[in-house]
Formats: structure tokens, C-alpha cells, sequence
């Protein structure tokens, strides 16, 4: 079992491009269709624990699937498979290609100069898709707006990420329980 | 001692890393470069190659970075000083799920649906977005678009171009920067 465990997040380490949510779709396929070692609710039970957990998506929902199975030995065999392939080629990677082997080589960095731009590109996309899908409109724009400038300004404290990320859970968990304390109150009154 | 500092890093980035791995981006951004342990250069590096190769963006540059940090960074030339940073990063950047999942997961499972946690995550939602935001601020410097004019026209046509397919289209990611690589070697 813990072998199987560990080959089945090796091979969807290994063949999934692009982290996370391409993942998991992958991970739902073996584990619940092919291996049947949960059932569909109890996968997306753990996906959702997975999901609200900061880290690598990818590596926690093989934690809380290894260990549901199999207790710690299964998480470390799962996130073991999950993490071996690219670690490898990654080792390969950073052996063979450093910083110096694309400076030195005009071809390599050419095509790097290319490279560059398209992937500052790439990651610049998924804030207006994700604003979008979080429903956050020009109203609430300011907020990840102000975020981003501050970050950038590299200024002492207020460009730390870990301080925003911090204040933006406190004053969600603060608006929350305002909005709940209303409700009950509320609900109270009209009792009398 | 670099190690203790790259592991410190990594812990902060692990525990903190919500929003996944762009967000992570603004994260590694604040702990790793610039302090200095790599160039801006070879940060968005990171970021092709992990586009490019299978597994999340999260391991790829912990993977990388112990490689790198060490080796080219603190002058520790044999490269097994760099495979003892990647193990290490890696393993490091891992560490907080195994502690979350064994001792928080059961209380996330059971707060789920509770309004606080709810609220938490809705008040991230907007962080997140601007810590993806910062990252690709941050990439848009000299390092990554060149310092003269006409280099960085070219690399300002190249990421508007990528950027309108990105959000018109569903072309993959690697097949976009494998066409920008091939355009960088036919237009630098």
C-alpha cells in the first residue's frame, strides 16, 4: 500500500505540468476511480481541508490523502511521490543550466530575453482572471491595488507579504464575527 | 550561515504561502532575492523553467534555489554543498503541510463551514491577488525587460502580446514561452 502510494503521486508528479489545480483533477482519477482508496465526498472533504491550508496545494493534498490512508508513514510516502520527479529534474536542472551557463552562451541568452518578458506576462494574467472569479470589482480594486504598491516599494515592514497576508486574515475573521454578532443580535430582538 | 538563513526563509514561505504558487512568488520575492541570495535574472529563470518542467512552482523553486544559493551566492563551489541546499529547501518548504494536515486538518475540516474561517479566507482573497500583483511588478525591471530603448520596446511588445493570448485564448503557458524564447532568439 505505502508502495503504491508513493508510485501513484511519483507518476502524477511527474507528469503534470503546471502545479495545483492541474493536479488535482489527476490525483481525484487515481485515487478515487482507479485505486478506489476513497470515495468522491471523502476526496473533496480533504481537497477542501487542502485547500484552506497555506503551502503547495499539490503537496497538501497528498499529506491529507496519505495520512487519511495510511497515518504519517502514508503522508510522507504520498508528498515523497508527489515532490521525487521534479526535485530530480529540477537538481538536473540547476547542476547543467546555472546562471552563468546562460549568460556566457549568446544563443541561451537570447532566447531568455524572450523568455523573460512572456513570463512576467504569465503571471500578471491570473490577477484579472482571479479578481474576476473572486468577484472583486473596481470597487474593491484598491485593496490588492494598495497590496501590490507597497510590496513593490520595497520600503522597510510595510513590504513584507507575510504582514498583509496576516491583516487580510485578521480583518476578514474581525468583519465575520462583527457581521455573525449582528445576526444574532438581531434574532434575539425579534425573539422579544 | 546561509543554510540556517535558507531555512528560515523557507519555513516563513511555507506557513505563509496562501494563495498558491504566484502568490508564493511575492513570498520568495521578499526572502530570497532580495536579500540577494539570487539575481532578478535568474528569479524569473526559476519561474520559465518551472512552467516547463512537471511539478508546482513552490518545489521547482525551493529546489533551484538551494541549488543556486549556495554555490553561486556564498562561494560553497563543490556542488554538493548545492544538492545539501536542495534537499534542504525542499524539504523545508514541505515541512509546514505535514504539520498542518497531521494537527490543524481535522480542526479545518470540522470549522469548514463556521463563519470566522470563512470570513479569513475572504479577507485573504483580495491579499492574494495583490501579492500576484507585486510579483509581476516586481519582475518588470531592468533584469527581465533590458535598459536601453529599443530592448525594452521589444520586451514590452513581447509581454503585451503574451498577455492579451494569456487572457483571449486558451493557448498553453509552454507553448507560449517556448514561441517568446524563439522570438527572443530571432529578435535579441
Amino acid at each position: 500500500m505505502l508502495k503504491n502510494l508513493f508510485l501513484t503521486f511519483a507518476k502524477i508528479g511527474a507528469f503534470t505540468f503546471g502545479g495545483g489545480w492541474a493536479m488535482i483533477s489527476i490525483i481525484e482519477r487515481e485515487v478515487v476511480s482507479k485505486h478506489r482508496w476513497l470515495e468522491k465526498e471523502e476526496f473533496l472533504d480533504l481537497l477542501a481541508v487542502a485547500q484552506s491550508m497555506p503551502g503547495i496545494l499539490a503537496v497538501n493534498i497528498s499529506v491529507v490523502v496519505g495520512d487519511k490512508l495510511r497515518g504519517l508513514k502514508g503522508a510522507v510516502a504520498a508528498a515523497f511521490g508527489t515532490i521525487l520527479p521534479s526535485f530530480l529534474i529540477i537538481l538536473a536542472i540547476a547542476i547543467f543550466l546555472t546562471p552563468e551557463a546562460i549568460t556566457s552562451n549568446p544563443t541561451l541568452t537570447s532566447i531568455f530575453k524572450g523568455i523573460r518578458p512572456a513570463v512576467v506576462a504569465l503571471i500578471l494574467a491570473p490577477v484579472f482572471t482571479s479578481a474576476k472569479s473572486a468577484g472583486i470589482g473596481w470597487k474593491m480594486a484598491w485593496i490588492p491595488i494598495c497590496v501590490a504598491v507597497l510590496i513593490w516599494s520595497k520600503l522597510p515592514i510595510v513590504s513584507n507579504p507575510i504582514l498583509w497576508i496576516i491583516i487580510g486574515g485578521a480583518t476578514g475573521y474581525f468583519l465575520a464575527t462583527r457581521a455573525h454578532k449582528n445576526l444574532t443580535d438581531k434574532q434575539k430582538e425579534t425573539e422579544k | 550561515m546561509i543554510y540556517l538563513r535558507l531555512i528560515w526563509s523557507y519555513l516563513k514561505i511555507g506557513f505563509f504561502g496562501f494563495g498558491g504558487g504566484y502568490a508564493m512568488l511575492a513570498l520568495i520575492e521578499n526572502e530570497i532575492v532580495s536579500p540577494g541570495w539570487i539575481t532578478e535574472q535568474t528569479f524569473t529563470d526559476i519561474v520559465a523553467i518551472s512552467q516547463m518542467t512537471p511539478g508546482p512552482i513552490g518545489i521547482n523553486s525551493a529546489t533551484y534555489i538551494g541549488y543556486v544559493a549556495p554555490t553561486q551566492t556564498a562561494g560553497l563551489s563543490s556542488p554538493l554543498f548545492g544538492i545539501l541546499g536542495s534537499i534542504m529547501c525542499t524539504l523545508v518548504v514541505v515541512f509546514p503541510s505535514f504539520v498542518l494536515a497531521r494537527y490543524a486538518g481535522h480542526y479545518i475540516a470540522r470549522h469548514r463551514e463556521s463563519p470566522w474561517l470563512r470570513g479569513i479566507f475572504s479577507g485573504l482573497r483580495p491579499v492574494v491577488i495583490g501579492l500576484i500583483l507585486s510579483a509581476a511588478l516586481l519582475l518588470m525591471n531592468s533584469a527581465n525587460f533590458g535598459s536601453e530603448c529599443t530592448e525594452i520596446a521589444k520586451s514590452v511588445a513581447l509581454a503585451a502580446v503574451v498577455l492579451g493570448l494569456t487572457l483571449s485564448t486558451k493557448i498553453h503557458p509552454i507553448l507560449l514561452i517556448v514561441v517568446a524564447g524563439f522570438a527572443g532568439w530571432l529578435i535579441f
